[in-house]
């Protein structure tokens, strides 16, 4: 495979996606503009962050009047998991200079990463020079897309009237990206665990409850699947 | 409203803040890899965020000065029972239907 050929791939490869980045981004935008961001500040975001349920989340937050620490760190909270994707590219990827894998840093987005990880087990015969342009190929399909359709969803969101309800779209959209990963009965125990303990902590200052519940359904997902490890061995 | 100062604030750290997230590994650790105790946790990080963020909206909705509607409620319901068999987009637009159909007919 040629280069040109790996990253014609890629980019084929996640077109799919399509039907999950246009609606998606498109909320974005609309959600931003109903928040009272201007375009620039929509486009701003959608543009340095490219990580759409921490941008929700970021202004769910300081929307509801939640400071800025707190809408900073659980928006990155929401990020962390991107940790785990920059280690699992490192045998695939880390053979790249500096300033490419730099740029392949900016562009990780969830969907592409799962798709060239997924190749790269699939087809170990490919070399360091092809995993590079698939990976560049399957980004630059999803992120024009992304940066687009946020810029659309702006400029339209401003002429739906309020009695769509739109501000019912953003826990909407927290639901269905949490039913999806609902994968274990761990993770099951983890959502109801973060969803209780939310609501018997909304009486703490500063939005903290947020962190705290996070922070309890985090514990209680892994030492979930510890117990069941435990209980199976 | 959002005051345009935490906007940027907040804008700006986290881009930076989820650029080094993404470069970590790949751009400054290299090979190492994550302990496995945050590796473990860190697979709940989605479902452990996202219904902390969901349920005071759902239970005390903005919109309705903080009254629990159950339209919202059974909207919600939908949402996930969708999501758990179609995935992300069909779980979105179920939830908006049902919020849409529920309150034409009640």
């Amino acid at each position: 495979m040629t280069p040109r050929a790996a990253f014609l791939r890629g980019y084929l490869d996640c077109a799919p996606f399509i039907l999950i980045v246009v609606p998606y981004s498109l909320l974005f935008g609309v959600v931003a503009r109903d928040a009272g961001l201007d375009l620039i500040q929509t486009m701003s975001m959608t543009v340095l962050v490219i990580a759409g349920a921490s941008q929700f989340t970021a202004i769910a937050l300081l929307q509801d009047q939640a400071p800025v620490f707190v809408a900073l760190l659980a928006a990155l909270v929401v990020n962390l998991r991107m940790a785990m994707y920059s280690a699992a590219l490192v045998p695939h990827l880390g053979h790249a200079r500096l300033s490419l894998r730099a740029l392949m840093a900016y562009l990780m987005v969830d969907q592409a990463y799962g798709v060239a990880v997924r190749t790269y087990e699939d087809r170990p015969d490919m070399t360091g020079a092809e995993k590079v342009s698939y990976y560049f190929g399957a980004m630059m399909f999803i992120c024009p897309f992304w940066y687009g359709f946020a810029f659309v969803g702006a400029l339209v969101g401003q002429a739906i009237p309020a009695s769509y309800q739109l501000d019912f779209a953003v826990p909407v959209c927290f639901l269905a990206m949490t039913a999806p990963l609902l994968r274990s009965r761990a993770h099951v125990v983890a959502a109801l665990v973060s969803g209780v303990v939310v609501l018997a902590f909304a009486w703490v200052p500063w939005s903290l409850g947020l962190i705290i519940a996070a922070l309890s359904g985090l514990i209680a997902g892994g030492q979930a699947e510890l117990f069941v490890k435990r209980r199976a061995a | 409203m959002i005051a345009d100062s935490d906007f940027w604030i907040v804008t700006i750290a986290l881009g930076i803040g989820t650029f080094l997230i993404r470069f970590s590994f790949l751009g400054i650790l290299g090979g190492r890899s994550l302990p496995g105790w945050l590796t473990l946790h860190l697979k709940y990080v989605g479902v452990a965020v996202f219904p902390a963020l969901v349920m005071p909206q759902l239970v005390w909705p903005a919109a309705t000065g903080g009254v629990t509607d159950p339209t919202r409620l059974i909207a919600a319901a939908a949402t996930i029972l969708v999501g758990l068999r179609f995935g992300v987009i069909w779980s979105i637009v179920a939830g908006m239907a049902a919020l849409y159909s529920l309150q034409y007919i009640l």
